[in-house]
């Protein structure tokens, strides 16, 4: 039986166990004087009953299915004839997934090499023998693990308190998972970074002026260097956030001060949400829109006042890209502009300011801790963002603080180099992590500070 | 001059640069207003052409010679019969004159490649037509479509002249039709656009933000509960509350490289399938989910709470089933505004393999699937002329699901929020 029917069998039976210890309970106690000598609510007794079935069994089938390809792999490499199991670690590997293959795809009588073919038929066998004693022994621990359970049932069983115990610890494993995230993402950004430096320095990979990461195949072969050197990228991606910062913090802070300052309360109602949608278009048709109509529409006004302009040039997609967090910023710095008490606003007026100089000159310089740290965390959007760069800049690294030419970025070099397929262990691939690992530090540093400087500001009228 | 005179003095440029600061602010949120204008208007305007479809009448022959089959053949000869051959035949029909090689060529590739497989389903809907002759739609090919569709006749390069010349004529002899494009909703992807839909990408969708809901919302919300009601103040539940508010800001891409590295390389999950997509996007989503779950747990008065641990409920009573219930409207509220996010996402997917070529249309979670922002993707890269109008249909259709998802969150939250 497959792994998904197994499940529903052990939920079925789960089910099955909760109604039955719900009723024993409820016999137990028509003889030992009511309901109310229980410890516990009846339904309790069938929770704890369910819990003792499926549980153990869960555990159970889902270290069944981490191990079992490793085993099984073990044990078909035992039985392995000689001249197989001899031979070097890469080609070894290249049949154990043809095996596989062959394996799963049940038409073994198609294979001629006799060797392979016995060792898929015994890989087979293994499958099939794991399988049958795996859903023996799933069967048989539900059973026993239910037996375990009604044989608990007493009218003094703390059947609520054991539930309650159970459910909190799912609860703290639950929350676990943000925690295990995190590590994941560290562990294996830093793990495949760490085998990348050791064929690139990281010396080289951070310095280095010149980015063209096309590994040679053969030794001889032109225009192969593999150059690992992340400077140009780093200022590819600086200039995109830039030109994506000046379009959105004035328009962005501009509109907060109008909204949350002037504007009334209907326009407000209406504004805000629909410059919210802003941020709720996905990336991708940000993407679509800069490459095929503001790159086409600058490259054409760029040539009519005669400048030449790239077709994926930095300005189109920072532009776009500034469109979409113009709402970022804004939204952020409207709360930190509504946040001022009111009594320092009033206090200008009391002096005699006008509306735009109390702004300027009191809310603007109390709300800055604030706003800086919205823009902070604008630009850790904007250094992240990856799909507007990808369909509108380029790919070439050029060195360059030119807006109008091409310039290509951290993340477009990320999918470029692991779209499609290739081996696993090349520098070409292993590089992407490495840059995943520079810009989840980045992000990481950018959103730590941001956050800081904002809870420090929020204190401060609290 | 006293100070009374000297602010009257200034007052005139004072009030001027008020005035002048409010209409910076007004005209930054009209900025922000026009882009989005802008936005729809072009991507609309592009959408259009996309729902319709040109088709061409034909005369087709089912000639028992030129497709190789009798009465008596069986449905596998039939599936390999020269379909093809007919099609050639009755287009070259209409055009006598077309007597060269290459030109005989050109004129069939004025046709969808798929007429040949319309053809033949028809043929297999009803075989009695052996022998007969049938009016048949096919559809157009697209570049033809296209040369129909553009008012500036000037302007659609990639035909030969000799080609306009047929379509020309195909139009006057009143041959043509133009259709709603159902194509679009019904087929999966396609390296012809005019064969090319979105329902694969849909579907492939439809897994990937099922497995996200289906292991997201219950994570979500026992972190949201526990860090609400039963966590202690100590270093741990500190270090549980920072990462999930990194979480929430780290780039998408990033959750792609740790799906590659931990999903497919290191547990060995089917590349591409929405299984692995779901997996990746649970992990975006959660912190979304999490921070909305506690802030609705969070609203709920502690006079509820005291109510039931009062008459005797267990902490965990109170929580499941008074303090849950009433949070549920917000926590729905969020976990659409989530899976809504998750819908738009493309960088991660595009890690995990999501972008290959896919024309079936997935059936389970570990088939190999796309989804529509990657389709939009793809389309947005192909050449062909085409796929600009139905990539922004595609885009028009995602719209169309996050404004759903959007006004259905906006209208829980309107309809059950409850202010104590």
């Amino acid at each position: 039986m497959n792994a998904t029917t197994l499940l529903v069998i052990i939920i079925g039976l789960g089910l099955f166990s909760y109604i039955i210890g719900r009723q024993r309970s409820v016999k137990l106690a028509a003889a030992h004087g009511g309901q109310r000598k229980l410890h516990s609510l009846p339904k309790y007794y069938g929770y704890m009953v369910a819990l003792w079935c499926g549980l153990p069994t869960l555990i159970f089938l889902s270290l069944w299915l981490a191990f079992e390809p490793t085993i099984l792999k073990s044990m078909l490499v035992s039985q392995l004839p000689a001249e197989m199991s001899s031979l070097p670690d890469d080609e070894f590997s290249l049949v154990m997934n043809d095996l596989q293959l062959l394996a799963d795809s049940g038409q073994i009588d198609a294979e001629t090499d006799p060797v392979k073919k016995q060792a898929a038929q015994q890989l087979v066998d293994l499958k099939k023998s794991s399988s049958t004693f795996r859903t023996i022994l799933i069967f048989v621990l539900a059973l026993a693990g239910a037996a375990w359970g009604l044989g608990r049932i007493t009218m003094q069983t703390r059947a609520r308190v054991f539930v309650e115990h159970v459910v909190r610890y799912l609860l703290v494993l639950c929350s676990l998972v943000a925690i295990l995230t995190t590590l994941g993402i560290v562990l294996s950004v830093l793990f495949e970074s760490l085998r990348f430096f050791k064929s690139v320095p990281v010396t080289e990979f951070m310095f280095g002026t010149e980015w063209s990461p096309q590994t040679a195949i053969r030794a001889d072969q032109v225009g192969s260097s593999g150059a690992f050197g992340a400077i140009p990228l780093f200022a590819g991606t600086m200039l995109i956030s830039a030109i994506a910062l000046t379009i959105a913090v004035p328009v962005g802070l501009m509109s907060a001060i109008y909204l949350s300052e002037y504007a009334s309360r209907r326009f407000r109602a209406f504004a805000k949400p629909l410059l919210e949608i802003l941020a709720g278009i996905p990336t991708v048709v940000y993407g679509f829109f800069a490459a095929l109509t503001v790159a086409p529409f600058i490259r054409d006004l760029g040539e009519s006042i005669g400048l030449s302009v790239a077709s994926e040039s930095a300005l189109a997609a920072g532009v776009v890209m500034g469109i979409m967090i113009i709402p970022f910023v804004s939204s952020l710095s409207d709360d930190v502009i509504s946040a001022v008490p009111q009594a320092m606003r009033d206090g200008a007026y009391g002096m005699g300011a006008t509306q735009s100089e109390t702004i300027r000159q009191v809310l603007i310089p109390a709300a800055l801790p604030g706003i800086v740290g919205g823009i902070l965390l604008a630009a850790s959007r904007a250094i992240g963002e990856t799909m507007i760069v990808v369909m509108a800049a380029g790919l070439a690294a050029n060195l360059t603080a030119n807006p109008l030419e091409a310039v290509t970025t951290v993340t477009v070099q990320i999918v470029t180099l692991l779209t499609g397929d290739q081996e696993f262990d090349s520098p070409k691939t292993l590089a992407a992590f490495a840059l995943g690992l520079m810009l989840f530090v980045v992000t990481l540093v950018l959103n730590v500070i941001a956050l800081h400087v904002v809870r420090k500001y929020r204190e401060q009228y609290e | 001059m006293n100070n009374t005179e000297l602010i009257k003095k200034g007052l005139a440029k004072r009030y001027r640069r008020e005035k002048r600061f409010r209409a910076y602010g007004l005209m930054a949120v009209m900025v922000g207003f026009i882009f989005l204008a802008i936005l729809l208007a072009d991507i609309i305007g592009k959408a259009i052409p996309a729902f319709t479809q040109h088709w061409i009448k034909l005369e087709v022959s089912f000639d028992p010679d030129t497709l190789g089959i009798d009465e008596k053949s069986d449905e596998a000869t039939i599936r390999d019969a020269n379909f093809n051959a007919a099609v050639k035949k009755s287009i070259r029909s209409l055009f006598p004159e077309v007597k060269k090689r290459k030109d005989k060529r050109k004129l069939a590739a004025m046709l969808s490649t798929s007429a040949e497989y319309q053809i033949r389903d028809q043929f297999l809907a009803d075989p009695e037509i052996l022998g007969q002759t049938k009016t048949v739609w096919v559809l157009a090919d697209d570049d033809v479509d296209t040369y129909y569709k553009t008012a500036d006749k000037s302007k659609a390069v990639r035909l030969s002249d000799k080609q306009i010349a047929w379509a020309d004529k195909l139009l006057a002899d009143g041959l043509v039709k133009k259709r709603l494009n159902t194509t679009l909703f019904k087929n999966g992807d396609s390296r012809e656009p005019e064969q090319a839909g979105i329902r694969g990408a849909i579907k492939g969708s439809f897994y990937t933000l099922l497995v996200t809901f289906l292991l997201s919302f219950p994570l979500g919300v026992a972190t949201a509960v526990y860090l609400e009601e039963f966590a202690p103040k100590n270093r741990w539940v500190d270090l549980i509350e920072v990462n999930i508010n990194n979480l929430a800001a780290v780039p998408s891409i990033v959750f792609g490289l740790l799906g590659l590295a931990v999903f497919i390389n290191y547990f060995g999950l089917p590349r591409s399938a929405p299984l692995v997509g779901g997996l990746v996007l649970t992990l975006m989503t959660l912190p979304t989910i999490i921070i909305a779950s506690r802030s609705a747990i969070k609203a709920v008065p502690p006079s509820i709470k005291e109510a039931a641990l009062g008459i005797g409920a267990s902490k965990t009573q109170m929580v499941f089933q008074h303090v849950l219930p009433l949070a549920m409207p917000g926590i729905f509220t969020g976990t659409i505004i989530g899976l809504a996010q998750a819908l738009g996402e493309t960088a991660p997917l595009l890690m995990i393999g999501m972008v290959a070529f896919i024309v079936d249309i997935p059936q389970g979670f570990t088939d190999s699937a796309t989804v529509l922002p990657v389709q939009i993707y793809l389309w947005a890269d192909s050449p062909e002329r085409a796929f600009v109008a139905r990539t922004s249909a595609a885009i028009l259709a995602l719209l169309v699901f996050l404004v759903v998802m959007n006004t259905l969150a906006v209208w829980l939250r309107k309809k059950f929020e409850r202010r104590w």
